[in-house]
């Protein structure tokens, strides 16, 4: 039985964490633009203040007062830096009190009156152009009296803007790299952080149908839950199991003996009576009886090889020994309809390493199977070999054979088609394979190409005698 | 040339009182019907007059109205009248960059081939020649005397002859002359020894002229023996063929003026004027003025500039040369150079 494929996905696990994380390196992109802008701006703003602070320091040591008569020498040099970066457009005015000295005369002045040190900065709009603005006052001696002299100078900020601009675009092409390399990344992290879920699965599906032991498969701390629940799940399947196989040993169990004992009564009744109506009646009865018996004793058998299956302890046994014993069990009832069993190769002790009673079990209903389909007065052959490493058991009968179609009997309950005269409960064939299963080995049942059936068990030979 | 129409409106001196500023020579290159680009310059027609034919030529739509200025009257069209012009040209480059500076010129963008950094500024002002300001000579007074090479050679000829050159030394008047006053500017950073030359010209009595014309006149007519700071594309221009006329690079440095256009921010017609300005700066018009000036602006022009060229960068350093206190302070330092007690 294929397991059911899961309901239709509603999403990818795998998609959506890549789509995560190139919308987070996106917004990264983006933040690291502005950041990246702001910070450039900030710098670049700082240091060119400081060319324009040093500028308007210099134009003020420039101030001179000559016979009541102010006297400016305009630093070439200043005006020729500060115009340098990104070719500035430079304004400049000298004012006191009374008005203006020279320069610009509308140029804006600064809210607070200047130091004579330090300047003052502030921006302004001038002439269609954002101004950054440097103030400064200086004192100087012009005749008598003492004058306040405010130098202004200022100048366009197209260099900073653009270096700004610059550099966060470049930080933002640094970004955008970033991002295409994040698609194979989220791509290859996503694949990373899901193969253990995979290899989880794998090891799950990979396991045989009657393997209900607890997963231990090495898994991430994040798994941890799913593989306890998914133990704990196996657990009460296990449990269920158990429960239903338990119930029908005991059922099995409580029929058998009442069984017997109808049995030895209705053989008891069909002794004393004379009357051939009933005789014919109890007759049918007693070989109905054994039947049931007969599936009963099947249902344990199986029932106990499932259950030493699973507390598997294997020891040396001698199959040949034990194959002879067997054949000696099952000819009493094949002689009662005159079928030959023969036995070769059981003179040699041939040990496997495995549990005596299950191979017994085993071997049994191979031969009742043989001796069931046989004619009256047919040949049953036992011949043991080995084969590469395996004890190769093979049992030939000369029945009805199998039915094309019909290859795959050894499932539970599963029958022939060309079955249908004789009683049979359909569990034998499984515990041949389950036993076969247990020890390593294998169970095939082939057509013979005259006529019967070939029924082939391979057994693991124990390593010392390999 | 068919369809050339030649109309020039003729009129030395010709002056337009409506308008505030005076206008010297005014022509129109190109078919009536053309659209008109309105150039105001410095520049003198007779030396341009080839490189605006070609430009019509090549442009049948356009026609070009050219106005010819001096300097101070081109900035004062611009700055203080608001006239209206489609392309400024100028070789005095503190004002172009006042201009420019100041926020009336326009944003173009022309084809300027591979024209330096330093020939423009932002995309607003861009030179189109390279002009050196040279010292020329009469051969005929120097005599036999060595022809100086160095303003220290200069200085030492006229301290040591002072009956020779005595009232025949010229130069730009700076207080009359806006190229004067830029070149004196520029004179007195380059070198200290410039106030000294100052000082010796002004105790040989030299004389000082408003424009470049009337200095090479007195030259050619052997009534003056040197001319200091002449601008190149003039003394090429009237002296093609004198013998007599030496053309002086002074070898300790040689200044040289970029003469440089913009588009007005209140320009009618700026594609056609950004059109002329590239036409300007193509191969054909630079060869021309490298030829006019003797040295190229563009590399591969013509001649490469001397060792001892010293190009004046257009850059925002030029604003100081228009101030009003540094220039009172120059003037007057130039006056007690020159008045000697």
């Amino acid at each position: 039985m294929k397991p059911a494929a899961a309901s239709p996905a509603g999403f990818s696990l795998r998609r959506r964490l890549v789509w995560q994380f190139a919308a987070l390196s996106l917004l990264l992109v983006v933040a690291l633009f502005f950041a990246v802008r702001f910070a450039a701006e900030r710098a670049s703003r700082a240091s060119q203040d400081a060319v324009l602070g040093a500028a308007v320091i210099s134009v003020g040591d420039g101030i001179r007062a000559v016979e009541e008569e102010l006297e400016l020498d305009l630093p070439y040099a200043t005006f020729s830096m500060l115009g340098a970066m990104g070719n500035e457009r430079i304004f400049y005015s000298l004012s006191t009190g009374d008005g203006l000295v020279t320069g610009y005369d509308d140029l804006p002045q600064p809210q607070v009156t200047p130091g004579d040190l330090s300047p003052v900065f502030y921006g302004a709009d001038y002439r269609g152009s954002r101004l950054r603005l440097a103030a400064l006052t200086r004192r100087v001696l012009l005749g008598q009296r003492i004058e306040e002299i405010t130098v202004v100078l200022g100048q366009t900020r197209y260099g900073q803007a653009a270096i700004a601009r610059d550099t966060a675009r470049s930080a933002a092409w640094i970004g955008l790299g970033f991002l295409a390399l994040t698609v194979p990344v989220a791509l290859w992290a996503a694949r990373a952080v899901i193969r253990p879920v995979d290899r989880l699965a794998e090891a799950v599906t990979r396991r045989g149908p009657q393997d209900l032991r607890p997963v231990l498969h090495p898994a991430p701390r994040e798994l941890v839950p799913l593989m306890g629940a998914l133990n704990g799940f196996i657990a009460r399947l296990r449990g269920a199991l158990q429960l239903a196989e338990t119930f029908i040993f005991e059922a099995a169990h409580r029929i058998r003996t009442p069984l017997s004992l109808v049995r030895t009564e209705a053989e008891m009744a069909l002794a004393e009576t004379t009357d051939e109506a009933l005789r014919q009646r109890l007759r049918r009865m007693v070989r109905a009886i054994g039947e049931s018996s007969r599936s009963a004793n099947q249902i344990l058998d199986h029932a106990m090889v499932l259950y030493r299956s699973d507390q598997f302890m294997a020891e040396p046994v001698d199959v040949a020994a034990l194959a002879g014993s067997v054949l000696r069990s099952v000819r009493a009832v094949a002689e009662m309809r005159d079928i030959e069993m023969r036995a070769e190769g059981l003179d040699q002790p041939c040990p496997v390493l495995g549990d005596a009673r299950m191979i017994e079990v085993a071997l049994r209903n191979i031969l009742d199977n043989a001796v069931k389909f046989s004619p009256d007065e047919g040949n049953v052959l036992l011949r043991l070999s080995r084969d590469g490493g395996m004890a190769r058991i093979e049992v030939t009968d000369q029945g009805r054979g199998l039915v094309a179609g019909d290859a795959d009997l050894t499932g539970r309950f599963r029958r022939g088609s060309n079955v249908g005269d004789v009683v049979g409960s359909g569990l034998g064939l499984t515990i041949v394979t389950e036993v076969a299963a247990a020890h390593g080995g294998r169970f095939t049942l082939s057509p013979r190409p005259e006529k019967g059936t070939c029924a082939t068990l391979f057994l693991p030979l124990s390593s010392a005698s390999a | 040339m068919r369809d050339l129409v030649l109309a020039a409106v003729l009129g030395l001196g010709l002056s337009l009182p409506a308008a505030g500023y005076e206008i010297e020579v005014e022509q129109v290159f190109g078919p009536e019907d053309g659209r008109e680009i309105r150039v105001i310059s410095t520049t003198d027609l007779v030396s341009i007059d080839s490189v605006l034919r070609d430009f019509v030529e090549g442009h049948p739509g356009s026609r070009i109205r050219y106005a010819q200025a001096a300097s101070v009257e081109v900035f004062r069209a611009i700055h203080d009248e608001g006239a209206a012009y489609d392309l400024v040209m100028s070789s005095a480059m503190d004002l172009q960059m006042k201009l420019a500076n100041d926020g009336f010129a326009a944003s173009v963008q022309p084809q300027i081939g591979a024209l330096p950094a330093w020939a423009r500024w932002r995309d607003q002002l861009y030179g189109v020649a390279l002009e050196p300001v040279l010292t020329l000579a009469s051969r005929r007074a120097f005599g036999d005397l060595p022809i100086p090479r160095t303003r220290r050679d200069l200085i030492a000829m006229l301290r040591e002859n002072p009956d020779r050159f005595d009232g025949r030394i010229a130069s730009y008047d700076p207080r009359s002359s806006g190229v004067g006053y830029f070149l004196i500017s520029q004179d007195s950073q380059q070198s200290d020894g410039f106030w000294r030359l100052a000082e010796v010209m002004g105790r040989l009595n030299a004389r000082l002229f408003c424009c470049s014309g009337e200095m090479i006149d007195e030259l050619r007519a052997g009534r003056l023996a040197i001319a200091y700071n002449v601008v190149a594309s003039y003394a090429a221009r009237y002296t093609p063929d004198d013998p007599d006329l030496v053309r002086l690079a002074l070898e300790d440095y040689t200044l040289a003026i970029i003469r440089s256009a913009l588009v007005p921010a209140n320009a009618g017609n700026p594609e056609g004027a950004t059109d002329l300005l590239s036409y300007l700066l193509s191969p054909p018009a630079q060869q021309h003025f490298a030829e006019s000036s003797g040295t190229a602006l563009m590399p591969g022009a013509g001649q490469p500039p001397q060792p001892h060229l010293r190009p004046i960068r257009l850059d925002a350093g030029l604003l100081v040369y228009d101030d009003q206190l540094r220039r009172a302070g120059l003037l007057s330092e130039w006056n007690a150079a020159m008045v000697q007690p």
